[in-house]
């Protein structure tokens, strides 16, 4: 477990996403209205489509190949499709914004 | 010249008021210099919210509709912890406790409600609160860490949501009402039993038919006593009795007060340059406290102020919708019977499902709906509109054709093989679809596209899945009116009134005040209220790129892969060597795979990186030829009578104009031209969504083809003889479309739907005309190429780009 410093909050737009690598890994970050900051791997398990490209809608990302609906807390795909998204802790630190995201 | 602005007083920092003030800037944002007093000491923020943060489902900040950065970003000067407390009408100022005093031209009071407290003894008693505003809600949630007793008196909408958050907080919660049933006010009797019943399941008691005569205790509340004599044990008791219009302001500045403070349909006073909006105001009688009049209200008001013509407010009908954990109610009108009306009803007990409507000379007045509210919006909707329900009474009640369950067209269905797929986008076959609805137990299509996505695709199935569960379900089977999409029951045509009528500006708030039931969407609904809010309202609008999909957000096709493809605009597909040679050091620099020609004779270079786009966008220095959106993709064109010995006209510089002409339009759907320089038609422009083709000393005009999946030839919409012409009615054509078609339907679908002479008799008179065209050149006037928008703006590139190597910590 190692924990990264990756950026700031500044850096992901509202319902918006961006993506990094870390190692082989890219991951997808993204920022809900909530004001949550959740990370998962970028790679839905239908297609490989790149879910930071996808529509954000409440805690849910729609893939945007072929529509799968991603919970991003849990990674889990929603019915009527099935599957799982590997997610990563992301923590905010709301005095200076700072990201850190634990792999 | 400066002209000096003018003042403007806003008294009461609340939804109402300020929501008026939002509409006034976005109409004359330099007319006037606002200031504006509220009695909380916050911003204004959302109260219908309150009772989602004492539920835990929001925070204080989260209900914040405009925060002070707002308030600072239009100048607004804020008092917050003020309270006005009087008017001197002839000096135009108002002064407040804190011994402010501001002059004014105009004046908006818009002062709210104040809860109803019971004229009973102890109502000073620590422990005893309403349920209004912010510090409400933290008492209730600081006297639950210590306290476990809670009285609600009043078992309406209000009390109710109290209650709910009491419980929620983990309080034993008892709900005094004098009545003998609850939400007398929104509900009948049944469906009133039927909630309390599923509420006492919840663990909330009733006291009803209670009367309250005292709080009893010394400093803190101890209890409350009835009139009969009992007594219960409380150690909190909120009070949520009414709210009264909070007038005393106006009444003692000599304005007219009634119940409320008495409006015209302008909003104004009985005094000039004063106004009142919101639940301070009585208009023709009524003072609401209902979300949707008090929006309908701060319109008209708004453009009152902005002197923007206004047929003034005509008063609202209301609907009530009650959401408390997994209790769905419902309604709206007159859901009583009186005389003269009929009501037919529809109670399952099993499910726990009742609903009501109550109909008049044939129109439908009320309804009333528990456990299934689905129809909700658009029983509001027709009641709203009083049209005429003739022998559609028991469809609009069961929500089923009336030949729904009575056509046996299973036959063929019936002796189907199981493994025969019905669904050729997912590959679901019969015998899923049968197993869904038999064993999964599925009732309707909803259900069965959610459980297979059958149907979920191009929908063409749809009539197929629907034999199906007619053949397996049976009686069982539910036809659901399907909206724009599963978040919504409303169609096109209802939602873009109601944008209209109520003024609604962002997609937020279209999901609110309409009542979502999923809360930000989906990506069908997003992108399409965002096309409607940007095609109604195009110079206050801001396109909300978060709602576009994937292709539209970068300006660039998604691939398989997840790489890109840029497309640059070449106008009429004429070009130089200059510009090829320019394409092709790009298209060599960043090692593009695969180079080739659009079927709209536009060059395509694929396989591109998401981080390259900005780059060879700016070495490019193109127009986007928008080869991804819903908007003009290419004006196709044959070489016309520039070279070619049949050419009759000069096609190319009628392309090139038209591409000129409408590049960047936003539209329901893809729409993609192609001028013909002679009747031969190379350019096939008589399968595009606007052709056209030279003849003799003038054009033909076609419109409503398409050569994709369903191919359509176009219609002959007139001939024209000269080229403005073609510009004014392609110009016309292409307007009245984006105000009439549903999103993503292009002009093939809705030519077939609303019939070509609707669309011939819109555009018959030349002032419609000339309307339109204005109406569209407005919008385009206001389009920017968003290449070159990405490239010269940090903050929407840095999401073209990884965010950079982390460090370890």
């Amino acid at each position: 477990m190692t924990k990264l410093l990756i950026g700031n909050l500044n850096e992901v737009d509202i319902k918006g996403s961006r993506k990094l690598r870390v190692g082989d890994t890219e991951i997808a970050l993204f920022r809900l209205s909530s004001g949550e900051v959740l990370a998962v791997e970028n790679r839905c398990p239908h297609k490989g489509g790149l879910l930071s490209e996808g529509m954000v809608c409440g805690s849910k990302v729609h893939c945007p190949l072929h529509d799968w609906r991603i919970e991003l807390h849990t990674g889990e795909v929603q019915a009527p499709d099935t599957g799982h998204v590997t997610t990563y802790e992301v923590e905010v630190d709301h005095a200076t914004g700072s990201l850190y995201l634990t792999i | 010249m400066t002209v000096k602005r003018k003042k403007l007083i806003l008294v009461g920092n609340g939804m109402a008021g300020v929501r008026a003030i939002e509409h006034l800037l976005k109409l004359a944002p330099e007319a006037y210099e606002i200031t504006i007093f509220g009695t909380e000491p916050y911003p204004n923020y959302n109260r219908i919210m309150l009772s989602s943060v004492l539920a835990g489902g929001a925070s204080l900040d989260e209900i914040v509709i405009n925060d002070l950065e707002w308030y600072r970003s239009f100048n607004i000067t804020l008092y917050t912890g003020h309270t006005v407390t009087s008017i001197n009408t002839a000096a135009r100022t108002v002064n407040t406790d804190k011994g402010v005093t501001a002059a004014y031209d105009e004046l908006i009071l818009a002062t709210g409600s104040n809860p109803f407290m019971l004229p009973i003894p102890g109502t000073e008693k620590e422990g005893v609160i309403a349920f209004r505003d912010i510090k409400d809600t933290q008492i209730m949630q600081d006297v639950s860490q210590k306290y476990n007793k809670a009285i609600v008196i009043g078992g309406g909408l209000l009390g109710l949501e109290a209650a709910r958050g009491l419980l929620h907080l983990g309080m034993d919660v008892s709900v005094v009402h004098i009545h003998e049933y609850i939400m007398e006010r929104q509900l009948d009797e049944t469906a009133s039993r039927m909630l309390r019943g599923e509420l006492e399941a919840q663990g909330m008691k009733f006291l009803l038919k209670k009367q309250s005569e005292a709080i009893l205790g010394k400093k803190r509340v101890k209890g409350l006593l009835f009139a009969d004599g009992e007594m219960a044990e409380a150690d909190l008791i909120v009070m949520a009795v009414g709210i009264k219009p909070n007038v005393e302001l106006a009444r003692s500045s000599g304005i007219e007060v009634n119940r409320g403070i008495v409006v015209n349909d302008y909003m104004e006073t009985s005094l000039p340059g004063i106004y009142a909006v919101g639940e301070c105001a009585e208009h023709r009688g009524i003072a609401y406290g209902l979300v949707a009049p008090l929006y309908e209200q701060g319109a008209v008001l708004a453009k009152r102020l902005a002197g923007a013509p206004t047929e003034g407010y005509a008063g609202s009908v209301t609907s009530t919708k009650l959401k408390v954990s997994g209790v769905d109610v419902f309604s709206a009108g007159q859901y009583i019977e009186q005389p003269g009306t009929k009501a037919l009803r529809f109670q399952d007990e099993t499910e726990g499902i009742y609903k009501k409507l109550v109909i008049q000379d044939d129109k439908l007045i009320g309804a009333v709906l528990f456990g299934d509210t689905n129809d909700g919006a658009q029983l509001f909707s027709m009641i709203k509109k009083g049209e005429n329900i003739k022998g559609r009474e028991k469809e609009l009640l069961l929500g089923l054709p009336a030949d729904a369950l009575a056509s046996p067209k299973g036959n063929r269905l019936e002796g189907m093989p199981d493994d025969e797929i019905i669904c050729g986008c997912n590959g679901v076959t019969k015998g899923t679809i049968a197993e869904a609805i038999t064993a999964g137990g599925c009732t309707s299509v909803g259900q069965i596209k959610a459980c297979t996505k059958a149907s979920a695709s191009c929908g063409g199935c749809k009539p197929l899945v629907e034999g199906l569960l007619q053949l397996y379900a049976g009686e069982a089977a539910v036809t659901v009116k399907e909206g724009i999409c599963g978040c919504t029951t409303l169609g096109r045509d209802e939602i873009v009134a109601e944008i209209k009528r109520m003024k609604l500006t962002t997609v937020k708030e279209v999901m609110h005040v309409l009542s979502w039931s999923n809360e930000e969407g989906c990506p069908k609904c997003r992108p399409s209220l965002n096309y409607y809010l940007g095609m109604l309202w195009p110079e206050e609008y801001v396109d909300e790129n978060e709602s576009r999909y994937t292709n539209e957000r970068y300006h660039a096709n998604i691939q398989k892969d997840g790489t890109y493809s840029v497309v640059p605009r070449i106008y009429g597909g004429v070009t130089s060597p200059a510009e090829l040679i320019k394409i092709a050091e790009v298209a060599v620099k960043y090692d593009v795979p695969l180079v080739k020609f659009t079927g709209g004779q536009r060059l395509d270079l694929l396989g591109v990186k998401k981080e390259d786009l900005p780059k060879m966008w700016e070495e490019l220095d193109m127009p986007s030829g928008h080869a991804y959106g819903k908007t003009l993709r290419t004006v196709k064109t044959c070489v016309g009578s520039t070279f070619c010995r049949f050419g009759t006209q000069d096609a190319l510089g009628m392309g090139i104009r038209l591409e000129k002409a409408f590049e960047r339009l936003n539209a329901p759907g893809k729409v993609k031209l192609a001028v013909s320089g002679c009747p031969r038609n190379c350019a096939e422009a008589t399968i595009k969504d606007f052709g056209v083709v030279a003849i003799d000393g003038g054009w033909e005009l076609h419109v409503g083809g398409n050569g994709g999946v369903h191919v359509r030839a176009t219609d002959l919409l007139c001939v024209v003889k000269t080229d403005d012409e073609v510009l004014e009615w392609a110009s016309a054509f292409l307007q009245y479309y984006r105000e009439q078609a549903g999103w993503n339907e292009r002009t093939a679908q809705w030519i077939e739907r609303v019939g070509l002479d609707s669309i011939k008799q819109a555009l018959e008179s030349p002032e419609e005309r000339a309307a339109l065209v204005e109406r569209i050149q407005k919008t385009l006037s206001l389009t920017t190429d968003p290449w070159k928008q990405i490239v010269n703006t940090p903050e929407l590139r840095k999401n073209f780009e990884a965010i950079s190597l982390p460090e370890t910590v």
